[in-house]
């Protein structure tokens, strides 16, 4: 659908303040940035995480009493998919070094570095190898690779700026440090970030970045980088070992208590199999498919925080998760590409975001949670958003500007995914500018791990979205691609040695299955939910009335 | 917050007119504004196979369709593709391919080694069909074509939007899985033909050699904040907030070669 008249009109506003807009640009004259008194005034009010109605108090496991997205609660008060006694643990399906559970970014690289040190590995992996959150990250991968002009040390305060100085200082310290060097292996791999013909990387700025410092491919960052790290992986197929379709749904534990499998759901045949392993990484990525607060969601398929919720039964606490990452600006006209991600690139570049009378009412580069609640606010409460033909309301995101300011085709060529995506909807974003809303984006908070990716249950090792602490309450643009990379590296690395010559033996066992669920039966929870969810279910009403005999389990039928 | 700013992934109340489209030859009517994908979860299919992303990024909804009394076969994304009436549809969820296994460490970097790994390149009829099948626009044939005349880079750069959808492998008559030899050649190209990131490199070892340990050491120790214990914001914190305040902001409109006013923390 291109933009209707009653929008084209709108967007005339947009075009009349622009000249000025890029003067001002031009000489260095940026919209005032919020003081970190005012950033804390306007997320207290309009930033969905604040929200009571939104939240509870989990009733068990091991952060009883913390407060988070009911969605979140529902699925860890919820009862395991499979009864832990019919399965046979003495029957081994699958034997290996080190099972990586998760075949993103962060659990290929895992396996890559897991490999490296001698393991045998297998991928456990919910859709298709690489079908995860990073082959859809745009924007980029922060790494202090400048000398001159950056070092980790100010990536570091950033990163904490960004996380409101929450964050646990060990994992933004590993996180930093090992960015270059990320960088680094990715080119060596053969990964095409983009370069000027000296070689020196592109980068640009992201939202609360001090140096510019975002590397980038285009604006398929992700993508490149996932395919890059998941070719290199089937160029191993002696050693890794890929299972598709085939989540996890628990862990397995043995009498020692060490982390030593999982059990493999075959969404295809509906067989539950044992994996036994020396070792685990759980790579499971975030969990925008639960549509808190029925946000939209820029994540894939699969998100749905599978691994948070087979972790936290076996004993690993939780942290950070009464914070969600609502990404400033996802499409929400046209309808058809509703929630997808808009790169912060754009606004990296300097596009403007202006309301329906073409104003600017925040600056750009206002880090994410910041970014949002005032979105929000010039929606809901100043009552200038945009109005869309199907009812809700957007802001303006000024695209058209950066080929002004940096000469005609340049949206095209620095963003050819996003030109092609509106340009098959009518709409060339080079000349009109695109209309956004928040949309659920990032789990910053998750499982509590070390910088050495350990757990407090021994044998299991985190990587990526799953974990918790590193971007504190809010990540930066940037860096969760990085942290993938950094931990899913330092996982594999730390599982293959483990698996190699720490792990011990022994007898396996669901046993914490069975308390988990009988802890929900004790605590007078519903108990008819099970999780994790795998898949979430978009079937409607109007189906499912007439699906007389359908069995629903959970969400699959 | 009001509700009209809040939209799910699910359809919702539609104005839109119905459409009949044919699911793999069975007639389904859905509303006209929804993309295939959504339809197809409107009449009532759950996805395992088929939905990856549903961003058009992931090459897991691979669609191709024909419209009544028209014999050209057209394709999409499912997740990106809006629904027309009476096409008829099947998505390509999966197709074989052949993936040749190289030894990256060992692999120079020369075109030679990619027609090693994939003599097939060689049996390309130049028919287009690849090209003309691709949802993404990219020039499968021309890369295809860049490849065995040698010249990876223009191949790297032809093939950069590939999604890896496989659509282009259904419909070559040599038999070739193109996207697997594009990934092939645009690791050769990261790697041996673009230029040498020194910079880099330089990094990496000066924080390996400790240069930046004390000056990182020093601000790790001002410590963190416990969200739900005041008693952590501590003055070190406030030392912590007073430096992150006071960095110099690198100018949106800064050239390459920028530096910052202080050389505190960088390389000399």
């Amino acid at each position: 659908m291109p933009y209707p008249d009653s929008l084209k009109q709108l967007i005339k506003k947009v075009e009349e303040t622009r000249p000025e807009r890029i003067v001002k640009k031009k000489a260095g004259e940026e919209f005032p940035a919020l003081s970190l008194d005012d950033r804390g005034k306007v997320l207290q009010a309009f930033h969905p995480d604040v929200k009571e109605e939104g939240r509870r108090a989990i009733e068990i496991g091991p952060n009883k009493g913390y407060r988070i997205a009911n969605e979140m609660v529902d699925l860890l008060e919820a009862k395991s998919r499979v009864n832990p006694e019919d399965v046979d643990l003495s029957n081994v399906d699958y034997e290996t070094d080190v099972l990586v559970i998760g075949g993103g970014g962060a659990g290929t690289a895992a396996a890559l570095l897991a490999q490296e040190q001698g393991a045998k590995v297998i991928i456990a992996t919910k859709l298709r190898h690489g079908d995860a959150n990073t082959m859809m990250a745009e924007g980029g991968i922060q790494a202090a690779t400048k000398g001159w002009k950056d070092s980790p040390y100010y990536h570091y305060l950033d990163v904490m700026g960004g996380g409101h100085f929450t964050n646990k200082p060990e994992l933004v310290e590993t996180l930093t440090n090992e960015a270059p060097d990320v960088i680094r292996w990715l080119l060596e791999m053969g990964c095409n970030f983009s370069k000027y013909p000296d070689g020196i990387l592109k980068t640009m700025h992201g939202g609360g970045t001090s140096r510019k410092r975002m590397h980038y491919a285009a604006d398929i960052t992700g993508a490149e980088m996932m395919r890059t790290v998941r070719d290199e992986s089937r160029n191993r197929p002696d050693d890794i070992t890929v299972i598709e379709f085939s989540p996890a749904v628990e862990l397995i534990l043995n009498d020692k208590g060490h982390c030593a499998g999982a059990v493999l759901y075959n969404m295809e045949t509906a067989e539950y199999v044992v994996v036994k392993a020396k070792s685990v990484v759980m790579a499971t990525g975030g969990s925008g498919r639960l549509h808190v607060q029925n946000f939209m969601t820029t994540n894939h398929y699969g998100a749905t925080g599978d691994g948070i919720v087979i972790a936290y039964r076996a004993g690993v606490p939780i942290c950070f998760l009464h914070t969600i990452q609502y990404h400033p600006t996802g499409v929400i006209f046209p309808e058809q590409a509703e929630g997808i991600l808009i790169t912060e690139k754009f606004r990296g570049a300097g596009a403007n975001l202006v309301n329906v009378e073409g104003n600017q009412f925040v600056f750009e580069r206002e880090p994410r949670d910041i970014e949002a609640a005032c979105i929000i606010k010039e929606c809901v409460n100043v009552n200038k958003g945009v109005p869309t033909p199907s009812g809700k309301f957007g802001i303006w995101l000024d695209s058209p500007m950066l080929d002004a300011m940096f000469g005609e085709g340049y949206v095209k060529k620095e963003f050819p995914g996003k030109h092609i995506l509106f340009s098959r909807f009518g709409i060339d974003i080079g000349l009109e500018p695109m209309l956004i809303y928040p949309t659920l984006h990032y789990q910053n908070g998750g499982l509590e791990f070390q910088a050495d990716s350990t757990t407090k249950i021994p044998g299991l090792f985190i990587a990526g979205e799953v974990g918790g602490g590193t971007h504190g309450e809010n990540r930066l643009m940037g860096n969760s691609l990085l942290d993938i990379m950094v931990y899913g590296r330092i996982s594999g690395e730390n599982a293959g040695k483990y698996a190699l010559n720490g792990a011990q033996d022994g007898d396996l066992s669901l046993e914490h299955v069975a308390k988990y669920n009988a802890e929900i039966e004790a605590a007078d929870i519903d108990g008819s939910r099970i999780a994790p969810m795998l898949l979430p279910d978009y079937t409607l009403e109007h189906v499912k009335e007439k699906q007389l005999t359908a069995n629903y389990e959970g969400t699959m039928r | 917050m009001s509700d009209t700013a809040v939209v799910t992934e699910e359809v919702q109340e539609v104005k839109a007119e119905m459409v009949p489209v044919y699911i793999m030859g069975k007639r389904y009517d859905v509303p006209n504004s929804l993309t295939i994908m959504k339809a197809m979860e409107y009449a009532g299919y759950q996805y395992i196979r088929g939905a990856g992303c549903r961003g058009g990024v992931c090459g897991a909804c691979a669609t191709v369709y024909r419209l009544p009394g028209d014999y050209h076969i057209r394709v999409g994304l499912a997740c990106q593709t809006v629904v027309e009436p009476n096409m008829y549809l099947t998505q390509i969820p999966f197709f074989p391919a052949n993936r040749a296994v190289y030894d990256w460490e060992n692999i120079k970097g020369e075109a030679e080694e990619v027609f090693q790994a994939y003599p097939e390149l060689f049996r390309c009829l130049a028919c287009n069909a690849c090209t003309k099948v691709c949802p993404m626009d990219v020039p499968v044939m021309d890369y295809v074509a860049a490849i065995k005349r040698g010249d990876l880079e223009k191949a790297a750069e032809l093939s950069f939007d590939c999604i890896q959808c496989g659509l282009c492998a259904t419909r070559c008559m040599a038999e070739m899985a193109q996207y697997h030899i594009a990934q092939m050649v645009r690791r050769i190209n990261g790697k041996f033909i673009a230029p040498h990131s020194e910079h880099c490199h330089k990094q990496v070892e000066a924080i390996k050699s400790g240069y930046y340990t004390d000056k990182i050491k020093e601000v790790m120790e001002l410590g963190t904040v416990d969200p739900f214990d005041d008693s952590t914001k501590t003055d070190k914190i406030d030392k912590l907030i007073e430096l992150y305040k006071a960095r110099e902001t690198e100018p949106h409109t800064a050239v390459e070669d920028w530096k910052p006013e202080s050389d505190f923390a960088l390389l000399k």
